[in-house]
């Protein structure tokens, strides 16, 4: 979600296998570098290859360029990934947002062959993504300081997470500014 | 029908795993060991495919020792989980390995880990796992009475709880299990539980 000069990500911390819950604390969101972080919902073997992936591409832009990449950028790198696979895909919907030139923040989501969606105020994905919708449609305002955003974004995921037998056991939630990141913990229904 | 469990304790990881080699109907042996010690200080228990179960893992073992070999110092407990899933992973979409795996291991570093590696390379590091029917049990007695930093014999005796409970509700419950340890002074084999024995087989 998208505040003033701030983005917000926030995911659940749930790994299951259909009805079996693995573990409680499962890191989805990853930090590309500091300034872009990337959620991966889906298939949790193909999110871990795929982020290893992009770490990887990520380096070597970083080594032959001798800067970071610009979250449009790395939305279009993940969006060729993907379709490099568009008949045998990786079972991921991924979320991307950054902050942008002159801390713009950026976001957006794409399916899992890599189509953008690019949005103004708020990007979902995953099996509670239909709950998200709702939830962030209705408590989304514009330009939101961190505070406020942070008390936004953990409001809609854990109203949204509880609807969905698949998603939950807590949440994380990063807020994104120009000068710092703050990484939080949410505690959530259990079930 | 194949149980494998483990837990983490004060300053060892433990693994448990049924015995019996199965092929549709007809148990071909009850003393089959599906825990590898994969080098001084790690366990493997796998579960699934037999054939698949034997090979992956003992190529696992065979490269963990190469890597030693040519670099002089052991791989880590992350490291070689890390390795295995990568095999997992390049193998899954051409000819997948239909096996399920937790590594225990201690390392001097940051004590003893236990690694959740399925089928289709999930990897993630937990503190209680368990894979196939017998999970359903193991990990359910596991969430009542684990805490973390557990002495030997508590941990001991869940996993015995675990088997009691494996053994009196899975219709196809096996009937032995093996259980093994790996601490600061390395991995060996714990004890047996047996409730059928075979007979001995003279090594060709």
């Amino acid at each position: 979600m998208v505040g003033k000069n701030c983005f917000a990500m926030a995911s659940d911390r749930r790994l299951g296998v259909q009805l079996q819950t693995i573990a409680t604390d499962f890191q989805r969101i990853s930090k590309i570098h500091d300034r872009v972080f990337l959620g991966l919902s889906g298939l949790a073997t193909d999110a871990q290859t795929l982020y290893q992936r992009l770490v990887f591409r990520h380096k070597l832009y970083q080594l032959r360029e001798e800067r970071d990449m610009k979250p449009e950028t790395f939305a279009n790198l993940v969006s060729a990934l993907l379709y490099e696979k568009r008949f045998g895909p990786y079972f991921c919907q991924p979320v991307i947002a950054g902050l942008g030139d002159e801390d713009k923040p950026f976001i957006c989501t794409m399916d899992s062959i890599g189509a953008k969606e690019l949005a103004k105020d708020f990007v979902v994905a995953g099996t509670a993504s239909e709950s998200l919708y709702g939830a962030c449609e209705s408590m989304f305002k514009e330009d939101m300081e961190p505070e406020e955003l942070f008390e936004t974004v953990s409001q809609a995921l854990l109203s949204s997470v509880d609807r969905d037998c698949l998603s939950g056991w807590g949440g994380h939630v990063y807020v994104v500014t120009p000068t710092e990141v703050k990484e939080r913990i949410l505690k959530g229904r259990m079930d | 029908m194949e149980c494998v469990f483990g837990l983490v304790g004060n300053d060892f990881a433990i693994v448990a795993a049924d015995t019996s080699a199965v092929h549709s109907i007809l148990v071909h042996k009850s003393n089959e060991d599906k825990i590898m010690i994969l080098d001084s200080h790690k366990l493997i228990a796998a579960s699934g495919e037999s054939g698949d179960r034997v090979q992956f893992t003992e190529y696992i073992q065979k490269n963990v020792a190469l890597y030693q070999f040519r670099n002089g110092i052991p791989l880590t407990t992350a490291a070689a989980a890390n390795f295995t899933r990568g095999e997992l992973a390049t193998a899954l979409r051409k000819n997948p390995y239909f096996v399920n795996i937790l590594l225990a291991g201690y390392d001097k570093e940051t004590g003893p880990s236990l690694f959740y590696i399925d089928y289709i390379a999930t990897l993630h590091k937990v503190d209680k796992g368990a894979f196939g029917y017998g999970s359903y049990f193991s990990l359910a007695m596991m969430d009542r009475h684990y805490h973390s930093g557990m002495t030997v014999e508590e941990a001991i005796d869940l996993v015995d709880k675990c088997i009691m409970e494996i053994r009196s509700r899975l219709v196809v419950a096996p009937p032995n299990f093996v259980i093994k340890i790996v601490d600061k002074d390395g991995a060996r084999e714990y004890a047996w539980r047996e409730s059928v024995k075979d007979a001995a087989v003279p090594l060709a």
